[in-house]
């Protein structure tokens, strides 16, 4: 019995951070059609602010839930700013410059701290069902992708921020002749999507290894998770994070490592075969 | 422009002195540089093994540098052609052909992964070009061209799976990277554990960018293991002592590692994550004697920042210290004379003592020893002198076959 609540919590364990590592993702690429391959780097540049202010004498908690979004959303108003802004509406570019952007960033970050860093431990211990032991880590992970969830959700719904945003992905010249400025609204947006890719970093240190390179390891999962899930950012994004963070950890339990990645894959494939348009495309049309 | 007949002479007379006097001016100027021996050296500076290939480079430096403040070799002063390989095996052939080639290096020290040896140790093979790979690796290299100074499982594994089974107890849970290092090392594994009587529950192979451990976590622990023997690779492998730790498993199952503390993982974790985990290398930094004390404070006194002293860095050191011995030995730099010296009972000690290079294999007979994490830092528990290349030497017989040029895959 133990070991079915167990499999459950890394099956809950796998969705939460895929869920996390992804929304940031989303609402660049979902709302803004900037294909972000600089992605894995926003990730990473927000373990490191966490890791590196943490061992500065930051709180943890501090480090990871407030220094590191703050520091990712600043580097992405700057990159918008510098980079992106000329990029709307250009697909192609926007994919060869952020590829670019991303290896300036491990280029930089290799130079400043080289290429190990001393990590954090993990807060909050452990905790035993029956004869097995899992982290309350893992419930906390699970519970930020759910406040996160809450938040994206509540101010895309009920915020003039939101709708503003909203209105502006659908029609920026509608939105303009109405008097908002659409360069505003996309710099803010990206901003946003670029501190909560930092939070989900933050939230991640404890538990990853942290190099400069470590981004490429989720910038494929990511991408593949905000297209299986299609247009809709929340749920979209959470059905796809759903379905390949549940395939892979329960692949991962009956075969081997390798097969519960081969199954992502291939469910991906399949998914987009049948739902070309994303899940969201076909079951939460109009959703959020 | 008009053509006279005087103008047309005197411009022969002058294209014809500079045509013959080219090689001449050219050849002085070679003389100024002394004639130096070239050696060549291939490691990554750049990218994910940067943090390994960067001290290797640190410690070929040192050894040429040693070299050339005693007065060179036969004469001549040592010049080294050092190319990045940024971590990229389409990097490593091609600088292997430039050095070759272009550079026409005297020999090569470098490759870091299995791969990027297998990349360019046939590019040495055909230009003929001495080749010294000087790190550890699954074994059964065996190629005249080719000296491998590095330890192999059968003088590492060996000593760590019983020593970690006399620890923890019979019964082994093995995770492995998955490329041909760790599949090769997890079957060492299986091996050494059913030599010592013990019993393997589980071999799991992870790909390189795998992230979250926490199903393996549940397995394991659904499998109850008295022992967790690894071969993971790589940052993002580093995230399992972590989610280990953090699940609590730390305190209740050992972990012993042929590939934890190569590069940085006792730097990079918590004390807590790292406490205790056994490690079995031909070199460790903490190492007291005099020889490993000095040549770590050689590397750390010219790069203050260098990462982890490990194992790559002695022998690489000790690759070039031997390969000097050779060609002092054999008064040239002749290739197939600097093989014969070579194989004739060269050894050199080095930071990790008595280094010997043996003739049937190619490889090192050299000191392992047996170390546990303490505290962010190896505290070296046991050491074992001349252990020799028995994996190899089971399949590798150059004496008898001069001309083998590939890497057996040992069967167990």
């Amino acid at each position: 019995m133990a070991i079915y609540l167990i499999v459950a919590l890394d099956v809950l364990n796998g969705i939460s951070s895929l869920f996390l590592l992804c929304l940031g993702l989303a609402i660049i690429f979902g709302m803004m059609k900037i294909i972000n391959l600089a992605h894995g780097e926003f990730i990473m540049l927000g373990a490191y602010a966490t890791v590196i202010s943490a061992n500065a004498g930051v709180n943890i908690w501090i480090a990871m839930l407030v220094v590191a979004p703050l520091f990712v959303g600043l580097v992405g108003l700057v990159i918008e700013r510098c980079l992106i802004r000329f990029l709307y509406g250009r697909l192609v570019d926007s994919m060869l410059a952020t590829w670019g952007l991303s290896l300036l960033i491990i280029g930089i970050v290799t130079t400043i701290y080289g290429n190990t860093q001393q990590g954090v431990p993990t807060p909050l211990g452990g905790f035993s069902i029956g004869s097995y032991q899992s982290s309350y880590y893992t419930l906390f992970l699970a519970g930020m992708a759910i406040v996160m969830m809450a938040v994206v959700y509540g101010v895309m719904s009920y915020t003039r921020f939101g709708l503003i945003a909203r209105a502006t992905m659908q029609n920026p010249a509608m939105a303009a002749t109405l008097g908002v400025n659409p360069a505003r609204v996309y710099m803010s947006t990206f901003a946003v999507g670029a501190a909560i890719t930092g939070l989900a970093g933050g939230l991640l240190a404890p538990v990853s290894g942290i190099t400069p390179g470590m981004g490429g390891a989720y910038v494929a999962k990511a991408f593949m998770t905000v297209v299986g899930g299609g247009a809709a950012i929340l749920s979209g994004t959470m059905s796809a994070a759903s379905l390949f963070g549940a395939v892979n950890q329960v692949g991962a339990f009956f075969t081997t490592p390798v097969y519960g990645e081969v199954l992502v894959f291939t469910a991906a494939i399949v998914l987009i075969r049948l739902l070309p348009q994303g899940i969201s495309g076909r079951f939460f049309k109009g959703n959020l | 422009m008009t053509f006279s007949r005087r103008r047309f002479l005197q411009r022969s007379a002058i294209a014809t002195t500079t045509l013959i006097a080219a090689p001449a001016v050219f050849r002085s100027g070679a003389f100024g540089a002394e004639n130096p021996i070239v050696v060549g050296s291939l490691h990554d500076q750049s990218g994910p093994i940067a943090a390994s290939g960067t001290p290797m480079v640190y410690a070929l430096q040192l050894a040429v540098d040693e070299i050339n403040a005693g007065g060179g070799l036969l004469g001549r002063p040592l010049k080294v052609i050092h190319y990045d390989t940024q971590s990229n095996i389409q990097m490593y052939s091609q600088f292997a052909q430039q050095l070759a080639v272009k550079d026409k290096v005297d020999v090569v020290h470098g490759g870091i992964t299995s791969a990027s040896r297998e990349a360019v140790r046939p590019t040495f093979d055909r230009f003929k070009v001495l080749y010294f790979y000087n790190v550890l690796y699954e074994g059964g290299v065996c190629d005249r061209n080719t000296f491998c100074t590095g330890t192999t499982p059968a003088q590492t594994v060996e000593k760590l799976v019983p020593s970690a089974m006399k620890k923890a107890g019979k019964k082994a849970y093995i995770i492995a990277a998955d490329y041909n290092y760790g599949q090769i090392t997890a079957k060492w594994m299986t091996k050494y554990v059913k030599d010592n009587g013990g019993e393997v529950l589980s071999t799991d192979f992870f790909p390189l960018d795998v992230t979250n451990f926490g199903t393996t976590i549940s397995k394991i622990q659904a499998a109850k293991p008295d022992l967790i023997l690894s071969a993971l690779v790589g940052g993002n492998h580093t995230a399992f002592y972590r989610q280990w730790t953090s699940a609590g498993m730390k305190s209740k199952i050992p972990i012993a590692s042929t590939t934890f503390g190569l590069v940085n993982e006792p730097t990079t974790l918590d004390a807590a994550e790292s406490d205790s985990i056994l490690g079995a290398y031909g070199y460790f930094e903490e190492l007291t004697t005099p020889a490993s004390k000095s040549f770590v404070e050689k590397i750390k006194k010219a790069h203050p920042d260098s990462p982890y002293v490990s194992e790559l860095a002695a022998c690489t050191y000790e690759g070039v210290m031997l390969w000097a011995a050779g060609v002092k030995k054999a008064a040239s730099i002749d290739r197939m004379k600097v093989i014969a010296a070579l194989e004739d009972g060269i050894a050199f000690d080095g930071p990790s003592g008595k280094v010997a290079l043996d003739k049937p294999t190619h490889h090192t007979t050299r000191n392992a020893f047996l170390a546990e994490v303490k505290d962010r830092k190896w505290s070296v528990l046991e050491s074992y002198s001349d252990v020799k290349p028995a994996d190899t030497a089971s399949v590798c017989d150059l004496v008898k076959n001069p001309n083998d040029t590939k890497q057996y895959i040992i069967n167990l």
